[in-house]
């Protein structure tokens, strides 16, 4: 029997307090997520219960328990708290995935500090851009990744203390402080009190213009995370639960710490890069019975196709679930084959903070499909001109969603008028706080779709030019704008290319500077560039020259018309389009 | 030519994927992948490197993390498709 049983009842007699009777939690508790996946689950007697299996390159292995979580994130919040840090301010962890981000991500919340984690394999620009924006004070990194943090740290005014929480103390610079938790557990530490609007989490995401832009998430996203995480993810106490995600996305938060811990799950983290074989070995030793993954991954799988899968015992899994980008039907089909199960989509984004629109154990399976609404949300689809919700089945508009879940982001750091851009029907003045509970307004997701007379909703694709690869969001502006840093690029665009495992990788369009010629030296040198720069997700994996980007009469590049070209598509109004 | 060639990928690998201060032996058997020295996410920049300047096409499911792991395996690999 799964947990949600029937999905129409639930939908029912649904209120998100039953995230409560899910937790146990009682009125009057303290309300940290940081606490509720350590001291609570300890305080239930199952302090002895592991809590994270960890595995790393070579093989090597640690395992903890939720009693040591508990001591070891009070050791990260009473470190912090000794620094001077304070409640609300932002403390970056940017680091592997490695046992310390998820246990520094509990202390960080345990002392009311808001977790800011960050894609490791950033570059120092991408890094740079964020922590500046979100006037971040701390960082805690590791050796191997200090060295992209001293590149900026002068740009970097707010920023006080860079910590190195793990790798070889030696050869730190001045000022860098060398910090190892398990050298100082804290037995009894005095959690802060947050409540459910107290900043928690703040996680980048990328648009079309403009850099990235701070999603902040409040301590009352757990009900929301813990009741997908029981009723899509179906975890139960006895699960060994794997989410291949990594923290400095949303997905690494919400489904790889939040959801599973605040249910005292036990779950598995690998450390060690992508293979078919390594994972399935993972799964097999480490008897994984819950696992959610992405399609870049799942399509990886299937690429090395079903006589591997034979190679090893998965017979654990009882459950798989997928995210980041639309599953395809081939996906789902092959997984019911080769595993015995399907995989299960699910869709929700950064700013909505746990799953919008899913596929839920025992229901009926559409592959290609993204399910139906969890209950509780009331999602449509907005006509693409008048933004009125569409009635008739199979119209191609936005999705939309009728503010209010717990686990909705509170703003945008520093750009209101971005956030209220979101709301269909909001008034010029309305405020974060009046946007996110009324429920007379649509928050537009940026995706389009269309659902069928059964309810189920069809992804169709962005409503913008945000590339989507491997399930990551890059911005083409962020790209864009490191490009003409490039000595010898003088106009860049960027856009997604369609790509059979990853959905689609960046392809830019450039024109040189003179005195620079076309090469295969030149074309590695600006995807090396980027790769630095910014990250292996934004690196180029096609670059062509031009002689001229196609632009507006006011100048600006047309991106879409060049996407179009791309993809075979419509090339649409072109009546902007500068002469030649 | 081999020589050449495995003298090639490790000048590229350490001028692109090692930093000055990292104080880090690179030789012809030393752990690129496992090590954390290349990232699994910028193997495609190697693996773009290898097809442009060795003339020749790696199919991605060949092109994985352990065949990438060391100088020696890298350029295994590249001979393998070169012939």
């Amino acid at each position: 029997m799964s947990n949600i049983g029937s999905y129409e009842k639930r939908r029912e007699n649904f209120s998100w307090d039953i995230a409560k009777e899910v937790l146990g939690w009682k009125e009057g508790e303290i309300l940290n997520i940081g606490a509720m996946c350590s001291d609570r689950i300890c305080a239930q007697g199952k302090g002895d219960k592991k809590a994270l299996i960890w595995q790393g390159f070579g093989g090597r292995q640690k395992t903890y328990t939720f009693n040591d979580l508990r001591v070891l994130s009070n050791g990260y919040a009473g470190f912090l708290q000794n620094l001077g840090v304070d409640p609300g301010d932002k403390v970056c962890l940017f680091m592997d995935k490695i046992p310390e981000l998820y246990i520094s991500f509990l202390g960080v919340l345990k002392m009311g500090a808001v977790a800011q984690p960050l894609f490791s394999a950033f570059g120092d620009e991408s890094l740079e851009v964020r922590l500046f924006s979100a006037d971040t004070r701390v960082i805690f990194t590791t050796r191997k990744h200090v060295k992209k943090v001293r590149k900026i740290q002068d740009r970097l005014p707010a920023l006080e203390k860079i910590v190195v929480v793990e790798g070889n103390p030696d050869k730190l610079k001045e000022g860098e402080i060398f910090f190892r938790v398990e050298e100082f557990p804290v037995e009894d530490f005095n959690v802060y009190e947050s409540g459910p609007e107290t900043p928690s989490v703040l996680h980048y995401t990328s648009g079309t213009t403009g850099q990235p832009k701070g999603a902040q998430h409040a301590h009352a996203s757990v009900w929301g995370q813990a009741l997908t995480s029981s009723w899509v993810l179906d975890l139960k106490d006895d699960d060994v639960y794997w989410c291949t995600a990594d923290p400095g996305w949303v997905t690494g938060t919400s489904y790889g710490i939040i959801g599973p811990w605040s249910l005292g799950v036990t779950q598995c983290v690998l450390d060690s890069g992508f293979t078919s074989a390594a994972w399935y070995r993972f799964i097999q030793d480490n008897k994984v019975t819950v696992w959610y993954s992405a399609p870049t991954a799942i399509r990886s799988l299937m690429r090395d196709g079903e006589e591997l899968v034979k190679q090893y015992d998965l017979s654990s899994l009882r459950h798989l679930a997928s995210v980041g980008e639309p599953l395809n039907a081939e996906a789902v089909i092959w997984s019911e084959k080769v595993y015995g199960l399907p995989f299960l989509d699910t869709f929700w984004q950064t700013e909505t903070g746990s799953m919008m629109i899913t596929n839920f154990p025992g229901m009926k399976i559409k592959p290609g499909s993204m399910g139906k609404p969890f209950p509780g949300i009331v999602a449509g689809i907005l006509d693409l001109k008048t933004h009125e919700p569409v009635t008739e089945p199979g119209t191609v508009g936005l999705i939309a969603f009728r503010p209010g879940w717990p686990s909705m982001f509170r703003e945008y750091v520093k750009k209101p008028e971005i956030y209220r851009s979101k709301f269909v029907g909001a008034a010029d003045d309305a405020q974060p706080a009046e946007l996110r509970v009324d429920e007379s307004l649509w928050y537009v997701s940026g995706d389009r779709a269309s659902f069928d007379k059964d309810g189920y909703y069809w992804f169709v694709g962005r409503d913008d030019d945000v590339i989507n690869t491997g399930g990551h969001l890059v911005g083409p502006f962020e790209i864009e704008s490191a490009l003409v840093e490039h000595e010898a690029i003088a106009e860049a665009a960027a856009i997604g290319k369609p790509d059979e495992v990853n959905m689609e990788v960046v392809k830019v369009f450039i024109t040189l500077n003179p005195g620079y010629e076309p090469s295969d030296d030149l074309e590695l040198n600006i995807m090396n560039f980027i790769r630095k720069r910014l990250s292996p997700l934004a690196m180029p994996q096609e670059i062509e020259y031009s002689k001229k980007l196609p632009k507006t009469r006011s100048g600006k590049i047309l991106r879409r018309y060049l996407k179009a070209l791309e993809w075979g598509e419509e090339v649409g109004d072109l009546s902007t389009l500068e002469d030649d | 030519m081999a020589e050449e060639m495995k003298d090639m990928v490790l000048e590229y690998v350490i001028d692109e994927y090692v930093d000055e201060d990292d104080e880090i032996e690179v030789g012809f058997e030393t752990p690129l992948i496992s090590s954390g020295i290349v990232d699994s996410f910028s193997m495609v920049s190697l693996k773009v490197f290898l097809e442009k300047k060795c003339h020749v096409s790696l199919p991605d499911k060949e092109a994985t993390p352990e065949a990438f792991d060391t100088v020696n395996k890298i350029c295994e690999l590249v001979r393998r498709f070169q012939d």
